[in-house]
């Protein structure tokens, strides 16, 4: 199985998974990969590195989506037969987007914009980046101008805070709990009952920040928007479940990093989310099992070092410094099967695949391409860009 | 002459997501409580990790003892909002009623920067030597392992940010307490860690510059973590090449085994290569005193493995 079979006749690919595993390039990789197929692909990222930015001719990219010249491509002696957009998300500009969109008239929306609630939560607020993220892939679904769209999702601690969040935050946005304490009045909003008056007094106390005011702007001013944005969190879950879409676990052979995967998949069947598959990065390469041989069978230690130093000239120290760092290679690769395995115990084997710790970080469109190798690679052909390479 | 990070009160830890931030957090209160002090590690963001290094259950939110004169604790902000809140209101109904209503979640989550404040709040809290908690214990050391890089500086931000916004009031006199606190620096220690690749590095830079613009901080200490050793000059490399290279065209007498070992032995000089590079730019475009970690070659983050960064860390902290 290779990512291409995976994301036959979606429209929708989105790259889950904790900080620090690639995520992000493995979503430029698979929009590169499926481009070059002949779709015409857009790919929401987060935050990519420059130098991978740079590479792509996207450092004065926006919140607006923008292909990458072909010839770019062409260069590297990838034919593109499609077309690669991408744009990086940026939650602000988006949640400012949406407020304009929704607001009644221009007074509405500055009020809006200067409240200093709305600035928190636009800003800062724990979940607004994966709102909007969602709230993006949805307006560009409805455009459907692409033929799939690969979401790199914001690095959250758990990969699947994500998946909440629209809901979250519209729950918020209604604030539902508030209007038992908060109603309509000329002047804004005042608070009710005996216990609101309490709570709220002793919270300007403390804190020393008035914020009925703010809250209560806030409210009025969203009241209009509430049903438009939870009927559109509805919308965007629905979007998540649907055939078209599937969820890419992007993860690392570090032993935390798969029972993330474990736990990601689980949620994942439960929420009745698309799971596709998992796309395990910087895996060590275990290079004797790579040549059709079991390690240690083959030449026993003394044997192999002896072998070397007769390779190396007799340079004895050379030859002990290879075997050294040889056993350590082969100490890590056999770590990574083991952690592999603990994810083959409950997830089918077929929907697993490996990129291998490349010598070099992957940061341009050739290091792209090295990793579609595999990405999209068949298993013979992946054995044998693992043979070539490396040397 | 400077006071060396572990003799501080705080060192506040931070770094990109997967650089192994709870590692060196770990080791860092290793070689703590070597020097006799009785230190705390407390999590940000409830990861639990330190349990896991530890293999102990999951600590939660109490001071838990995991090592000798180790401590782990892990803020949950809104615990963290009970106990402030309870400080400071001492009459028991409203405070029921706080809690009892859900419209307080509410104001948490809306009340910019208060889940921030209390964390770091709760922070300077364990480090006063007159702990406010009542029964709570004195700690020589608190060891912050942050979140990831930014939403870590926001934490240390958010101080001023509430100093400026409340006018008065005890929010106001307890913030400006917690800026002096973590802004001086033979109080509190501000640490990155980074690993040898382009975008962690970049990040570490980034913090830096942010840290001086905002709060005229500096980084204390980076630590690089996870360099592979140079185990090979490039000549040697040159060599290893040209024999497996002259032996594959020969279709020569090479075991496979001893190609692969082959093999390896330029990956390792490739990526060790790369990662020198990295590590330049850091110690170029920076100026702070970049502690090397080596990468460990184990399957797992055990005490064993912590105690290993502990011997290499222990001269420099």
């Amino acid at each position: 199985m290779d990512v291409g079979d995976l994301l036959e006749d979606k429209q929708i690919c989105i790259c889950a998974g904790s900080g620090g595993v690639g995520k992000t390039t493995t979503s430029a990789a698979i929009a590169m990969g499926m481009a070059a197929r002949g779709l015409k692909v857009a790919v929401l990222t987060i935050d990519p590195a420059k130098r991978l930015a740079n590479s792509l001719g996207l450092p004065e990219l926006g919140n607006e989506e923008r292909m990458i010249e072909p010839e770019r491509f062409a260069a590297h002696g990838i034919e593109m037969k499609g077309e690669l957009w991408a744009m990086m998300l940026d939650a602000k500009r988006t949640f400012d987007d949406l407020v304009e969109r929704h607001a009644p008239d221009e007074e509405a929306r500055d009020r809006i914009l200067q409240n200093r609630i709305y600035k928190e939560i636009s800003n800062a607020m724990a979940g607004s980046q994966e709102y909007m993220a969602m709230e993006k892939l949805y307006e560009l679904h409805q455009e459907a101008r692409y033929d799939l769209l690969v979401l790199d999702t914001p690095p959250t601690r758990h990969a699947l805070d994500f998946i909440d969040a629209p809901e979250r935050m519209s729950r918020f946005i209604e604030g539902r709990s508030l209007q038992f304490f908060l109603k309509p009045g000329r002047l804004g909003m005042r608070v009710v009952g005996r216990s609101g008056g309490v709570l709220f007094s002793a919270l300007k106390r403390i804190t020393g920040i008035d914020l009925l005011q703010d809250l209560s702007e806030f409210f009025q001013s969203f009241g209009d928007m509430a049903q438009g944005f939870s009927e559109r969190a509805q919308r965007v879950k629905e979007l998540l479940g649907q055939r078209g879409t599937t969820f890419l676990l992007v993860t690392a052979p570090q032993r935390e990093a798969i029972d993330e995967g474990v736990f990601f998949w689980r949620r994942l069947k439960e929420a009745r989310l698309p799971f596709g598959g998992v796309v395990v990065n910087k895996v060590h390469r275990d290079f004797v099992a790579m040549n059709g041989a079991v390690a240690g069978t083959d030449s026993p230690e003394d044997d192999l070092i002896a072998e070397l130093e007769r390779f190396l000239d007799g340079d004895g120290d050379l030859a002990a410094t290879v075997y050294e760092n040889f056993e350590r290679y082969q100490a890590l690769a056999a770590r990574d099967r083991e952690n592999l395995a603990r994810l083959t115990e409950r997830l089918d084997d077929d929907c697993i695949v490996c990129v291998p710790y490349l010598d070099e970080d992957v940061h341009d469109i050739e290091g792209l391409a090295q990793v579609n190798a595999y990405l999209f690679g068949s298993a013979t052909e992946r054995r044998e860009i693992l043979e070539k390479s490396g040397v | 002459m400077t006071t060396m990070p572990l003799e501080k009160r705080i060192v506040f830890l931070t770094g990109k997501g997967g650089v192994g931030k709870s590692t060196v957090a770990a080791a860092l209160g290793l070689v703590a409580t070597r020097r006799g002090k009785r230190t705390i590690v407390c999590e940000v963001a409830q990861q639990e990790r330190m349990s896991s290094v530890f293999h102990t259950e999951g600590v939660g939110y109490h001071e838990t003892e995991i090592a000798d004169d180790l401590y782990a604790f892990s803020i949950d902000p809104q615990r963290a909002l009970e106990e402030y809140l309870q400080l400071q209101i001492k009459i028991k109904p409203i405070y029921d009623l706080m809690f009892k209503n859900r419209i307080f979640t509410y104001f948490a989550a809306a009340t910019p920067g208060l889940r921030e404040l209390v964390t770091i709040g709760k922070v300077w809290e364990l480090a006063q030597l007159d702990r406010r908690v009542k029964r709570g214990a004195k700690y020589d050391l608190v060891i912050v392992d942050a979140p990831a890089t930014g939403h870590g500086i926001g934490i240390l931000r958010t101080p001023k940010t509430f100093s400026d916004i409340a006018r008065v009031g005890p929010i106001k006199r307890q913030a400006d307490a917690i800026y002096d606190f973590i802004t001086d620096s033979d109080l509190t220690s501000v640490c990155a860690v980074a690993w040898p690749e382009e975008m962690p590095v970049n990040e570490t830079l980034d913090l830096r510059r942010n840290l001086h613009e905002e709060l005229g901080l500096d980084l204390d200490r980076v630590f690089m973590n996870g360099l592979y050793p140079e185990l090979f000059s490039d000549d040697e490399a040159a060599t290893v090449r040209e024999r497996l290279e002259h032996d594959e065209a020969a279709n020569g007498a090479g075991s496979v085994v001893l190609r692969a070992a082959l093999r390896a032995a330029l990956s390792e000089h490739r990526r060790a290569t790369a990662q020198r590079e990295q590590l330049q730019r850091l110690r170029a475009e920076s100026g702070e005193d970049v502690v090397e970690l080596p990468f460990l070659f184990r399957a797992q983050v055990d005490m064993e493995a912590v105690a290993e960064l502990a011997d290499v860390i222990e001269d420099r902290v």
